[in-house]
């Protein structure tokens, strides 16, 4: 590693820029994702960035947010920074950005059109912070999943609940034949995913977006949005036998016909599949719950801290290029489960609810991300919440609201 | 000219105090500074990164309203005392069971003792397994027969804490058993003998003679279960991950949240320097009594 | 341990190798700690029965964890879902062992623990030594030479102890990129030096305060100065304390997961990382006896360090209780 610096100084001294894009460079990647299916997924990266003639180091760290952050973090305000990391899309990295501490992409972005290609252009927006651009979005993952497990509705003599009121009314009966109605972990994202899918599905798209994007707390505190606390009791109701902690253990329990149904991501689906079933026949997936088909365009992000050297320099530019492209794209989000950042890739082989996700991407019907909108501050105050509630029956649906609205106006 | 009116007094020590110099320099820069450092920023409403905009005592108002910071004490509290009390009670019993010229002592000291080796991390995982109702303990008793067995302490939030104490116990009171038998080795064989000829009962000697005379251990002993239940965190996280709900959670989970999970570095200072107030008002009358003032022989 | 449960319990079998009557009065009474520690031994007495019993009632509490986390790191997958955690495997299986050793990912490194086991010693060795020699020297200056604010500074790092790690990383961060040693494994050397400094300092403290003062005494008397008396007379006598150290600072640091990977780079991270990352990893089937085999892979090292100091302990102890 030293050598190769002192050669690169040496290089970049005798002022021959060319000669450095020649060179083979290593570029350190951090990162949370290394489970199977994601773990596959960077392969896709690793061997993208690799053919360009550079070299990915890379730098996985499980256990998101908690455990990978704090380094994420620490290395770059210490002063030795990755080439490149993962973040999730949205406002976890803004400081950073203000703090002069990451890589001005907008020449990278300009020269590659990605104004032009992103869709929805929401998602460049993201990483956008005072007109200038400063990470690839990579995937979007959408939540708005109600996962169903269709035998087991079959054998409780019932249809396949095609919303969430279906659903919540085949409850008492599949109770009777001794059924968890509703899976659900319980680790605090997973609570609050649940009610925040409840609130679009009941509520839709507007009230979301005003009461997540505008902060409006009169709103949340409001009447009008009192069906979706009463929907989040029926959830808890539903799921009080549920006894697991891991959102895929909870995937497990509807895969093996344990419970009905489960809210949750598009990730779930590759449970699915490594079960062996396919969509439509053995499981049903609703986007939107059924009643308001949107799904949000969160996702995850890289970003590239800004380092002191051209070899790194040129081989951030590379990486990021390789990230955008409609090959890597296709291949990446294959492996990953989730929706490319272009419109313009084909994805033949996308499965039943992969397409379901495309289609109502392109008809734009489309949120963003509570990470988007608001502070991870606040995010984590409501992921504290209804892990509270979720727990425990004696906080009403009147009580929730309350403190859900007292969230929302102090919300950044 | 003053240097020579003084060398008497500094060079008196002097290679005890060069020799020191690495501890002085650690209470100064990294403990005293860092801790100056941490309360200062308390008051500023610092995010993802430390910055300068102050804002009272914003954070402390809500650490002091949020739900999960009463809990987090409330338990620590229960932890703690629960913690304390067991690990010093139950480590000294064992001792004092090894202490009386066994068979098998090496086996069952190794015995008592290899938990310690293993991380909070892998202990909290081990014992989240047993005590899960589906497949641990009360699955077993169940399948015995005994139907209406119940032993879930992990998922019923009233008495969760009390499952996290079974695994932070199982942890470290091999730990303090080792201490103790060490201290009780250290105890002179003619203090048996003439409380055994003055006729006085084996617990009174115990009580009275040898464990006072254990003293530096014990302080010792309490200091390491102390320092280890304000830190609790990875047990935390492994067995239960601050649930049923929030049930579970320790201020140190808080302070961690806060600084990473949140973003909210000022948060998360706040919540820490009530620890650390906390820690300095019981620990250093303490700590002044025990180390202060005293010659060189406690 | 409940002395009723203890009254269940008949472990016959230890006691019959036991000889020496002399029956305490009190055996069975509420608290078990019965008799002192010179009385000779006797025949299956109520004593010994209590006695064993509690310790075997022990043992067995203790050794619950470990036989699970061993029974279920050989039994397959199909077998873990269908049985109960307690009942032995039906088909002994190493392939999670291997797996967790050398074939599990890491990101996009396949290579399973070992990946990381070298690093973990190189920063394990270094951090003991270093962190051991200063607090054994702070303990034995603070003990037995006193001098102006020494015990100010004392009374700090026993506050420091119960600073939870995680509010300082923040502050030595900092302090490291100042110094320019963020990053490196010196720095993460030094981190580890100074989180276990109180606990190490107040043992050694304690430790070289309850030796006879009068061996102290003599050596100034004869002129011995701090380094003379600290080789000579303190260290030879202190093996005991050593071991405690070393027991705790092994343990400590080669189970640290923080500081391995905020203070270096993935070239010099150690085996935890590598661990939770098996352990960890949110998507797809959760491996439980991979999980499990590497785990105890981890902890093999302060393990054998454990059986292997276990002896030294013992004979430390022996040759370090001198009347005092």
């Amino acid at each position: 590693m030293a050598r190769k610096s002192i050669l690169t100084v040496l290089m970049t001294a005798a002022a021959m820029p060319f000669c450095v894009s020649a060179q083979a460079t290593d570029l350190e990647v951090t990162h949370w994702w290394t489970s199977g299916g994601e773990a596959a997924a960077v392969a896709e990266l690793a061997k993208a960035f690799d053919a360009t003639g550079n070299h990915w180091v890379d730098g996985a760290i499980a256990g998101s947010g908690g455990v990978a952050r704090p380094i994420m973090i620490s290395r770059i305000t210490g002063g030795d920074p990755m080439g490149a990391t993962q973040f999730n899309h949205g406002r976890q990295a803004e400081e950073l950005v203000e703090a002069g501490l990451m890589r001005d992409l907008t020449d990278i972005a300009e020269a590659g059109k990605w104004k032009e290609v992103v869709n929805p252009p929401s998602l460049l927006d993201s990483c956008t912070l005072d007109g200038k651009i400063y990470c690839v979005p990579i995937n979007i993952h959408s939540q708005q999943w109600l996962w169903l497990n269709n035998d087991v509705f079959k054998k409780a003599g019932l249809e396949v609940p095609k919303n969430w009121n279906e659903f919540a009314a085949a409850a008492p009966k599949l109770e009777e034949a001794g059924i968890v109605p509703l899976a659900m972990g319980q680790q605090p994202w997973q609570t609050s995913l649940a009610f925040q899918v409840l609130l679009v599905a009941v509520a839709g798209p507007d009230t979301y977006n005003k009461v997540y994007g505008d902060k409006d707390a009169e709103l949340a505190a409001s009447d009008a949005l009192a069906p979706v606390f009463e929907a989040a009791v029926q959830a808890r109701d539903m799921s009080k036998k549920s006894n697991v902690q891991n959102w895929n253990d909870a995937t497990s329990m509807v895969i093996t016909g344990k419970a009905a149904g489960q809210i949750m991501g598009d990730w779930a689906q590759g449970e699915f599949q490594i079960a062996g079933q396919t969509a439509g026949k053995e499981y049903t997936c609703l986007p939107g719950l059924g009643m308001n088909e949107v799904i949000q365009t969160g996702g995850d992000a890289f970003y590239f801290p800004k380092v002191d050297d051209a070899a790194i320099n040129e081989a951030q530019g590379v990486l990021a290029n390789v990230m955008m492209s409609p090959e890597t794209q296709v291949a990446f989000n294959l492996k990953k489960g989730s929706l490319p950042v272009r419109g313009d890739v084909d994805l033949t082989a996308a499965n039943d609810c992969m397409r379901k996700g495309l289609d109502i991407l392109a008809k734009g019907n489309i949120i963003q991300a509570p990470d988007q909108m608001m502070s991870a501050d606040s995010v984590q105050q409501i992921n504290d919440l209804f892990v509270e509630f979720f727990n425990d029956p004696s906080i009403s649906a009147k009580d929730v609201q309350t403190r859900f609205a007292a969230i929302v106006a102090d919300a950044e | 000219m003053a240097v020579t009116a003084r060398p008497a007094r500094w060079h008196r020590n002097l290679s005890a105090k060069i020799a020191a110099i690495p501890m002085i320099a650690t209470a100064l820069v990294v403990f005293v500074g860092g801790t100056a450092w941490t309360v200062v920023y308390s008051f500023t409403n610092s995010k993802l990164l430390p910055r300068e905009k102050f804002v009272g005592l914003d954070q402390y108002e809500r650490l002091w309203g949020s739900a999960k910071w009463l809990i987090s004490i409330q338990n620590l509290a229960i932890y703690g005392a629960f913690s304390l009390v067991f690990a010093l009670v139950v480590g000294f019993l064992l001792a004092a069971l090894l202490d009386q010229k066994i068979r098998f002592e090496d086996t069952f000291r190794t015995i008592f003792l290899y938990p310690f080796a293993l991380s909070f991390i892998v202990t909290g995982l081990a014992w989240q397994w047993i005590l899960n109702p589906d497949f641990g303990i009360q699955a077993v008793v169940r399948g015995m027969g005994f139907e209406s067995f119940t032993f879930d302490p992990l998922y019923n939030p009233d008495i969760v804490i009390y499952g996290v104490l079974i695994a932070g116990l199982w942890h470290e009171t091999g730990l303090i058993m080792c201490l103790m038998l060490a201290g009780l080795r250290g105890i002179d064989e003619d203090i048996w003998k003439a409380a055994r000829v003055d006729g006085i009962p084996m617990w009174k000697t115990y009580l009275y003679i040898v464990i006072p005379m254990m003293r530096g251990i014990f302080v010792t002993a309490v200091v390491l279960i102390a320092s280890g239940i304000i830190k609790v965190y990875d047990l935390i996280v492994a067995q239960t991950g601050g649930g049923p709900g929030i049930s579970s959670e320790v201020p140190a989970k808080y302070v961690y949240d806060a600084m990473f999970l949140s973003q909210n570095l000022g948060q998360g200072f706040a919540a820490s320097t009530m620890m650390l107030l906390s820690v300095i008002i019981v620990v250093v009358p303490w700590a002044y009594l025990e180390f202060g003032g005293k010659a060189r022989r406690v | 341990m409940s002395d009723t449960v203890t009254m269940k319990g008949k472990p016959l079998t230890y006691s019959a190798a036991e000889t020496d009557p002399a029956v305490p009065r009190h055996a069975g009474s509420a608290v078990a700690v019965g008799p002192s520690g010179s009385k000779p031994q006797k025949k299956l007495s109520r004593r010994n029965i209590v006695l064993y019993g509690v310790l075997i009632l022990a043992a067995l509490y203790y050794l619950l964890p470990l036989y699970v986390m061993v029974i279920t790191s050989v039994k397959g997958m199909p077998e873990i879902r269908l049985g109960n955690i307690f009942s032995p495997p039906v088909e002994v299986t190493f392939a999670p062992w291997v797996k967790a050793w050398s074939e599990a990912c890491t990101g996009l490194n396949c290579d399973g623990l070992s990946r990381g086991f070298l690093n973990s010693v190189q920063i394990l060795v270094p951090s003991v030594i270093l962190s051991i020699i200063i607090a054994s020297v702070n303990g034995y200056a603070l003990a037995n030479w006193k001098f102006k604010g020494g015990e100010v500074f004392f009374t700090i790092l026993i506050v420091g102890a119960f600073i939870p790690y995680q509010v300082m990383i923040y502050p030595i961060v900092i302090l490291l990129r100042e110094v320019g040693l963020y990053g490196s494994l010196t720095g993460l050397i030094i981190v580890h030096t100074i989180f276990g400094m109180p606990i190490l300092t107040l043992l050694f403290r304690n430790y070289f305060a309850s030796m006879p003062e009068e061996l102290f005494k003599a050596a100034r008397v004869d002129g011995a100065g701090f380094w003379q008396i600290y080789f000579r007379i303190m260290l030879p006598m202190s093996l005991p304390i050593f071991v405690v150290a070393i027991i705790l600072q092994v343990t400590g640091i080669w189970n640290d997961f923080l500081f391995g990977v905020i203070f270096t780079k993935p070239d010099l991270y150690p085996m935890t990382v590598q661990l939770n990352n098996i352990v960890n990893s949110t998507q797809g089937v959760i491996e439980y006896n991979v999980n499990m085999a590497a785990t105890i892979l981890t902890g093999l090292v302060p393990l054998c360090v454990y059986f292997v100091s276990g002896k030294l302990f013992v004979r430390g102890i022996a040759a370090g209780a001198v009347k005092g």
